[in-house]
């Protein structure tokens, strides 16, 4: 029974690695840039989140809807100022670029405010739910939905809207897509803005899950983030959410077995894997090299 | 006959600004901190070198140095401390545990491209942290104690080594290969170069020179820690090729000797120091791509100043 607990719990992790590697995939598969900054952004968003919570007194989901505005504006401003020129410089200047905005927002924010740890007050319930026998902490059950809420929102969002379509246009053949009329800007500053939303939710998320924040708690997790949206296959959204659950309930086990320590090198490893034996991911196209 | 007399030129070149330094620290002008910081200068100078090989001449992105550097530091501090032998056959050691790792990193990973290599190599570089942080024989996360054997002399006769190795490197058939990888891979490889070879070269030679950084740097200090190796030391190796500029030894050198002493004067502010450093990379990245140097070395200046002359 204590199988199903850590399951659940990894399936927790999971979804909030799966909201982050959305924002990775969503951003890689428009604009082929790995987007360093983007852990940052979660990072912001669980500090927006925090801010919301102790100073006006809002609750988680009050909270959790400021923190995605906010965060979809901080994007959207990234992407504007620092993104945008680099549109046709080469792939390693972007993302050379792209590590320097995740460092300066790190530093930006312990410049301002110190490194130090705060502690997320208690916005969700806390208590223990028996599920056929088994207890689940009533916590990783509303986080689960939560995400799954997110998940099919963006769903909805890409396949049944117009910006959807034309992000979908654009991520499919830019050139083609500004032919037919499509604002090529203003569809990557939305992708950005819905990426950037969601790794806000997470932020707000995991501050709620893990009670506690500070301000380099974005680089692992948007690291393994980038893992899991690499095992589902870059650029594919479903994609980046099976991955992200998958690799939430492999570090569950690999703690689980009392390797605790090599948790964070699982994640790694099952990166190098997946680039050497099927670097397209699980659900990726197979790409042709062109010349 | 012309190459062997620019060779000759630099190594006088070299032993002068050796001796310079040689005098000052034996007579007093140069106290310990300084001293710390021109150590500090020359082992930044060889992971900027060894780095500048892979992304510079190679051009294959790699986010993931620290790590080489840490297998050289912990390898030639379990030689000096655990087994006992001398300082100078530590550091061998350390290159070559160095390089070894380099090569079984490098024949994996250097099949993927651009973003993807990047991504391995740092995932890599945390891979060997994080078995350096689980293993009790090195200390485990408290760290390994080291004693203190760098000299100016080691750090510098280092920098030469690497600089020599690497310009001569550059200036080889190899180097030849590797700069066409770096200029167009797929056009190298219908050229007939064998890319995946020249690009494991590269990649293992610069691995090497950083665990010789290593080395250097490990028995600088009086403990070595895991967590000293972990992204942001890669991050600031990067800074200097990037800054320096992508395919230029002497910017990399340069940009290691700047922000080195930036660095020293910023220490009391780390933060500080990281904004500068990620604002630097930023703008640099938007408005010079290439770096400060581009793919220029600082002896072309040299030689357009003396276009007539017959020097070099």
């Amino acid at each position: 029974m204590e199988w199903i607990q850590q399951l659940v719990n990894g399936i927790s992790v999971g979804s909030i690695y799966a909201l982050i590697a959305l924002g990775y995939t969503m951003v890689y598969g428009i604009i082929k840039l790995i987007n360093f900054a983007h852990g940052d952004v979660f990072m912001l968003g669980a500090f927006i989140g925090f801010f919301a919570i102790t100073r006006w007194d809002v609750g988680f989901l009050p909270a959790l809807i400021i923190s995605m505005v906010l965060c979809a504006i901080i994007g959207v401003i990234i992407e504007r100022v620092a993104y945008k020129r680099l549109r046709s410089a080469t792939r390693i200047a972007a993302l050379i670029t792209a590590i320097g905005v995740s460092f300066l927002i790190e530093y930006t924010m312990i410049f301002f405010r110190g490194p130090g740890l705060e502690t997320y007050p208690e916005v969700l319930p806390n208590t223990s739910i028996d599920v056929f026998g088994v207890s689940v902490s009533s916590k990783s059950i509303l986080i689960l939905i939560v995400t799954i809420i997110l998940m099919i929102l963006l769903q909805f969002i890409v396949h049944k809207t117009k910006i959807g379509k034309a992000m979908r246009a654009v991520s499919l053949d830019a050139d083609a897509a500004r032919l037919m009329g499509i604002n090529v800007d203003n569809t990557i500053s939305a992708t950005f803005a819905i990426g950037s939303a969601l790794a806000g939710a997470a932020g707000v998320i995991f501050g709620a899950y893990y009670t506690r924040i500070e301000p380099l708690m974005g680089v692992l997790p948007g690291l393994k983030a980038f893992i899991a949206a690499v095992l589902g296959g870059i650029g594919n959204i479903p994609g980046a959410m099976v991955g992200g659950l998958v690799l939430g309930v492999v570090e569950t086990v690999v703690s689980a077995f009392g390797f605790s320590l090599w948790r964070d090198a699982a994640a790694f490893i099952i990166l190098i894997l997946i680039l050497i034996l099927k670097p397209s991911g699980l659900f990726g196209k197979n790409t042709r090299e062109k010349v | 006959m012309k190459k062997s007399k620019a060779f000759w030129v630099y190594i006088i070149f070299a032993l002068v600004i050796y001796t310079i330094v040689q005098v000052m620290i034996s007579g007093g002008t140069l106290d310990l901190y300084y001293q710390n910081i021109l150590i500090q200068m020359c082992i930044n100078i060889m992971l900027a070198v060894s780095l500048h090989i892979v992304i510079g001449i190679t051009g294959q992105f790699s986010i993931g140095h620290a790590g080489f550097m840490a297998v050289g530091a912990y390898f030639s501090a379990i030689a000096t401390m655990n087994l006992g032998l001398p300082f100078f056959v530590a550091l061998i050691i350390g290159a070559v545990a160095a390089g070894f790792a380099g090569l079984l990193v490098g024949i994996p990973t250097l099949r993927l491209k651009g973003d993807y290599l990047a991504i391995a190599t740092l995932g890599f570089a945390e891979i060997i942290r994080i078995v350096f942080l689980n293993i009790d024989y090195v200390g485990g996360a408290a760290g390994m104690v080291v004693t203190n054997m760098t000299t100016w002399t080691f750090a510098f006769v280092g920098v030469v080594l690497t600089i020599f190795v690497i310009a001569n490197f550059t200036n080889s058939r190899h180097g030849r290969g590797a700069i066409a990888i770096r200029e167009d891979e797929i056009a190298a490889d219908a050229m007939g170069i064998n890319t995946t070879y020249y690009k494991v070269v590269a990649f293992t030679i610069g691995a090497i020179f950083a665990g010789l950084a290593g080395g250097i740097y490990s028995h600088n200090f009086f403990i070595i820690q895991p967590t000293t190796f972990n992204f942001l030391k890669s991050f600031d190796i990067l800074i200097y090729v990037v800054l320096g500029g992508l395919g230029s030894l002497s910017g990399s050198v340069i940009a290691a000797i700047f922000l080195t002493i930036v660095s020293a004067y910023l220490s009391n502010f780390p933060e500080t120091r990281m904004i500068i450093y990620s604002l630097v990379l930023i703008l640099v990245m938007l408005y010079r791509p290439t770096g400060l140097m581009g793919t220029k070395e600082i002896t072309h200046l040299f030689k357009f100043g003396k276009k007539g002359g017959s020097k070099v």
